[in-house]
């Protein structure tokens, strides 16, 4: 099995997202409060699993503006969970040694006196391992 | 009655006025929250993957110390009701999870989902009834125009919370008519305030914390209500807010008559 091949089958493990089961209605991106800040827009995500092109998805921006609010999924009419699918290749990112998008080091710089605990647990579960 | 009580970390710390006027509250509509011993935070996110295990456990021995006491687990804030209700739905219903925890656990009877989890404001519905609490009401607040800030976590999704029809909630609605208030329908009271984003991408969470604010205030709410610490303070960022963003519970204390023994 050819090294992409490979990478399409985990980022379909992990998330538990069939990509051909999306019919490309749109309804995701039309949902998605991060459409604008987002390089690969949501309804785009199947796609790029679907042509094997895994190294594209998790070098793209996306990965740090969705929220996992589950607007995407809440909407889909065919059950396809693009927020997972963008979980699941930031995941791939974070899992891997010194692949982080928080640093502890960061922290100090970016609390303020107001600042809930539940910020940073949530923060770190998502972005880092 | 009597619930096992899981308050969550932020709650014990900068929420803790949404912690103290729940309590009061419970006592006043006379209902116990029996506070889970030992219990751990739930990570604030619920943890997507699939093969996500270690992550879940948290969740997993609060579930079961309520199943040990037989009692219904209540949580307050929208993130620990999110995740508690999703991990709680995977130990019922995806075999392998449930298996996996199991195994990380060694309980003497295997933990399978038994527990029945409730929001406070599910309580108030469900256990209580609006009806019971309206009767209870001593300070009414006539005249008070609020828009419920209901956000991701408390509704979505939908088929996995069971909490309200996620497009279209009413649960908060009837709760601000039930303490003596009007409430206000705007369109982006289910719209994410930017959750976790906030913490690196600050101008993201306001922009959309903007629109949130503005859209409450342009349907004419002069104060807004939520269950969530981080809702709260992505909101209280909004460089264009004027109105006051206040705990559900807040409201519900000082109708009740009981906020002041708190405060």
């Amino acid at each position: 099995m050819s090294a992409k091949k490979k990478q399409a089958e985990l980022i379909e493990e992990i998330s538990g997202v069939n990509p051909l089961k999306c019919m490309k209605c749109g309804k995701c991106s039309a949902s998605c409060p991060s459409y604008n800040e987002m390089d690969i827009k949501p309804h785009q995500f199947v796609s790029y699993v679907i042509n094997e092109d895994v190294e594209s998805l998790v070098n793209s921006a996306s990965l740090w503006k969705c929220l996992s609010c589950f607007a995407c999924v809440e909407r889909c009419p065919r059950d396809v969970k693009p927020g997972k699918l963008i979980d699941a290749a930031r995941q791939m990112v974070v899992r891997q040694k010194e692949q982080t998008y928080l640093s502890p080091d960061e922290i100090p710089e970016l609390l303020d006196p107001e600042l809930p605990q539940q910020l940073l647990v949530s923060a770190f579960r998502r972005y880092r391992r | 009655m009597k619930y096992s009580y899981y308050p969550g970390c932020t709650l014990r710390t900068k929420a803790k006025d949404l912690d103290d006027y729940a309590r009061a509250s419970a006592k006043a509509l006379g209902f116990e929250l029996e506070e889970i011993e030992d219990w751990q935070c739930c990570g604030g996110v619920y943890p997507l993957g699939t093969d996500e295990i270690a992550t879940k456990l948290s969740c997993v021995r609060a579930l079961n110390a309520a199943k040990e006491k037989e009692q219904e687990l209540v949580t307050v804030c929208s993130a620990c009701h999110h995740v508690m209700k999703r991990v709680n739905d995977d130990m019922k219903n995806v075999e392998d999870i449930c298996t996996r925890a199991n195994n990380y656990m060694e309980l003497d009877e295997p933990y399978k989902g038994e527990t029945n989890v409730l929001h406070f404001l599910e309580v108030l519905r469900d256990k209580v009834g609006f009806d019971e609490l309206k009767k209870k009401v001593v300070n009414p607040l006539t005249g008070k125009k609020i828009g419920a800030y209901y956000g991701c976590l408390l509704l979505r999704p939908g088929k996995v919370l069971n909490f309200d029809n996620p497009e279209n909630p009413k649960i908060m609605e009837d709760f601000i008519r039930a303490i003596g208030a009007e409430p206000v329908i705007y369109p982006y009271r289910n719209e994410c305030c930017g959750g976790y984003i906030s913490l690196k991408e600050k101008e993201m969470a306001e922009n959309m914390c903007d629109k949130i604010t503005e859209s409450a205030e342009g349907f004419g709410a002069d104060m807004l209500i939520t269950a969530c610490p981080l809702c709260m303070y992505n909101l209280n960022k909004s460089s264009r807010r004027e109105i006051p963003v206040v705990y559900f519970t807040e409201i519900l204390a000082e109708a009740l008559g009981v906020k002041e023994v708190q405060a």
